[in-house]
């Protein structure tokens, strides 16, 4: 590459690389200026809106992990704490025991805890819960609306495009600043 | 309370969304402390800046193997890093291939913020190949560095094929922007075929696509990397730019050979061939004006194609889906079981009909645009390939391909002059009736 000619095709060549590369750093460099107004030093996350989720079931099926990111939580505080939850039960249930058979939930996720007279108190175990949202339908149809679906963040890869959001019937899911990453619900929701 | 709630479900009473607190939430008499709702937290802002920090570490730290001890092995364990970093560990998230989707929905999407480390991911591998080339597919993305890994006994890629199919990046990246600038899809990252080995679940069409392309790549060096990659498309014109190029020998080509066939990338050139008539300059100029005549034609031709694909294109579009569902139902209404993606979805479209047809409609129209730009962009591309292959170079030596060179490092240890400055004696095989093709022909110049 050395010692050519000025005029012969290389050093022409060098000069026109020399004008390219002018050109494309300051194009990259005016690209940068502008993303830069455009960029955020927070990130994001997805997350479900409580409020606009059907309950479809694809949150089950659709996460790209294997067992899906998304996990039904409890807002305790909204329970009523019944002894025939409607998120717990089946609709109609051959005996009120607490036997597979009778619960909504597929992989008997929901603990049931006898409190006091006559309350119970309902958690989910996160190692088994699928996000099938069956429990979350009964719950919001028929009783309190505390239960409900979150996307968890100890699980979630962060996709850069949500495989769940896209496919979500109730555009239900969303980016939300990495400092608020869950839309819980609260009582008087 | 147990005979309220068996009382609503007897009847079958299905109250509407909203009655939330139908059952008061109890006064525990014996004080019983309610659980918090949990809510574990996403992965720490500061452990993002370290991707970004770890992205330029490596960049450099790849940089440097390229160009001071030109050290394959090197690059070797720090392709091995960054797969085990990039790919395993952050499961292919925040990946610059992808970045380039962010930007553009950052750019046309007044509501998204680009985060900046996707920023840092999109701009720093460009700005390194404008000066050092691609050494970012050398060892840093661990897509390429998966392929590299996987790599066996490369076959020779026609150059004919390598050129043809080197235009498929360019127009993948052109729908990947243009779907990603209208909020329709991020397809880049769709089809990533490795991302889902990097997380170790994904759907079966996926994993068998990426299987196929690790089983291909065992034998066709870096099939993504050369014929898919969109970033890689941005990269090879920001390395045909750069100021340093990747040389196979460490001074001086003795023209030797020995390199012809060491590159698994087809990105080695051989110098052009002397004695041979050259072609006048005005042979080659009259050649580039019809190929300006051309530029009209392709570039219309590829708008009017992108034109007709528009209505499909449009449907990756989730609010244009569903219009189109809306719509299709309503002329021949099916019947879906209730709770069902598809029923839901059906409900929504019919709870406000025109608000959603009239977003679909903008969009629809957004997506035309788009397409006549993506088609411009098809013949625009075809058209700079062809002219960028039907213009002279003259190489007086062997040497990488600026734009094609993933920067590798694998061949320089086939030229002897790289042999010398490491102070190993010369090809083993040489002697011999070695496996190195190349020592067919004439030990040297
Ligand atoms: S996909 Fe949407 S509607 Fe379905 S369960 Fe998940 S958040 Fe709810
Ligand atoms: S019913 Fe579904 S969403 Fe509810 S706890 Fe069970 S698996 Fe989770
Ligand atoms: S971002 Fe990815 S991992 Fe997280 S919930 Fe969505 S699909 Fe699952
Ligand atoms: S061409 Fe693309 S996939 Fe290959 S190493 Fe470069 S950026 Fe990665």
């Amino acid at each position: 590459m050395n010692g050519h000619p000025a005029g012969s095709p290389c050093s022409r060549r060098q000069f026109l690389r020399g004008g390219a590369r002018l050109l494309a750093v300051t194009g990259v460099g005016g690209l940068a200026g502008v993303l830069a107004t455009r960029a955020s030093a927070q990130t994001t996350r997805w997350q479900i809106d409580p409020a606009k989720c059907v309950r479809c079931g694809n949150c089950a099926t659709k996460c790209v992990l294997k067992q899906s990111a998304v996990k039904c939580v409890h807002a305790f505080a909204m329970c009523g704490y019944c002894q025939l939850c409607t998120g717990y039960f089946e609709p109609e249930p051959n005996a009120l025991t607490t036997a597979a058979e009778n619960q909504l939930c597929p992989t008997n996720a929901i603990k049931r805890t006898y409190i006091e007279d006559p309350y119970y108190e309902y958690t989910i175990d996160e190692e088994l819960c699928i996000g099938c949202a069956k429990c979350v339908e009964g719950c919001s149809r028929f009783g309190n609306g505390s239960l409900f679906l979150q996307i968890r963040h100890d699980r979630c890869v962060n996709c850069n495009e949500c495989a769940i959001a896209r496919n979500c019937p109730a555009d239900a899911i969303s980016r939300t600043p990495v400092g608020h990453p869950y839309r819980l619900k609260t009582e008087g929701h | 309370m147990v005979r309220r709630a068996l009382f609503l479900l007897g009847s079958g009473l299905a109250l509407t969304a909203g009655a939330a607190s139908r059952f008061p939430p109890p006064d525990f008499e014996g004080g019983h402390q309610l659980p918090v709702t949990t809510t574990p937290a996403p992965r720490e802002l500061t452990l993002e800046y370290l991707d970004a920090a770890v992205l330029l570490a490596t960049l450099a730290l790849a940089t440097w193997l390229v160009y001071r001890p030109r050290s394959r092995r090197g690059l070797a364990v720090l392709s091995v890093f960054s797969l085990a970093y990039f790919g395993f560990y952050r499961k292919g998230c925040v990946c610059a291939i992808g970045a380039v989707q962010n930007i553009a929905l950052g750019l046309f999407d007044r509501s998204y913020a680009i985060p900046l480390t996707v920023l840092v991911f999109f701009l720093a591998p460009i700005v390194v190949a404008l000066f050092f080339g691609r050494t970012f597919c050398a060892a840093v993305c661990p897509q390429g560095a998966i392929q590299d890994l996987v790599l066996v006994k490369p076959l020779k890629v026609p150059l004919w094929l390598e050129h043809g199919l080197g235009v498929i990046p360019f127009l993948f990246l052109g729908a990947g922007v243009i779907f990603a600038a209208t909020g329709s899809a991020f397809l880049i990252c769709r089809f990533d075929p490795f991302v889902p080995f990097f997380r170790l679940s994904g759907s079966l069409s996926l994993l068998t696509l990426g299987a196929a392309f690790l089983v291909a790549g065992m034998f066709i060096g870096r099939p993504y990397c050369r014929f898919f990659c969109p970033y890689g498309a941005l990269l090879r014109l920001a390395a045909l730019a750069a100021k340093w190029r990747v040389r196979v020998t460490p001074d001086v080509c003795t023209q030797c050979r020995l390199c012809e066939h060491a590159c698994p990338f087809g990105a080695m050139r051989n110098p052009t061939p002397t004695g041979l008539a050259l072609e006048t300059p005005a042979v080659e100029r009259k050649r580039l004006s019809w190929l300006l005549l051309l530029l009209p034609v392709l570039i219309a031709g590829g708008a009017l194609a992108g034109y007709r694909l528009a209505p499909a294109a449009a449907q990756l579009h989730p609010t244009v889906a569903l219009a189109e569902f809306h719509l299709a139902n309503l002329k021949s209404p099916a019947t879906f079981p209730p709770m069902t993606p598809e029923a839901l979805s059906l409900e929504r479209a019919a709870a406000d009909p025109e608000t959603l047809l009239a977003s679909a409609r903008v969009i629809r129209q957004r997506a035309t645009l788009a397409c006549w730009l993506l088609g411009g962009w098809v013949g625009l591309v075809i058209l700079l390939k062809l002219v960028a292959l039907s213009v002279r170079v003259t190489r007086t030596d062997f040497e990488p391909d600026r734009g094609a060179c993933v920067a590798c490092a694998r061949c320089f240890i086939s030229c002897p002059n790289e042999r010398v400055r490491l102070g190993l004696p010369p090809e083993p095989g040489l002697a011999v009736a070695g496996p190195v093709p190349a020592a067919a022909g004439t030990g040297g110049a």
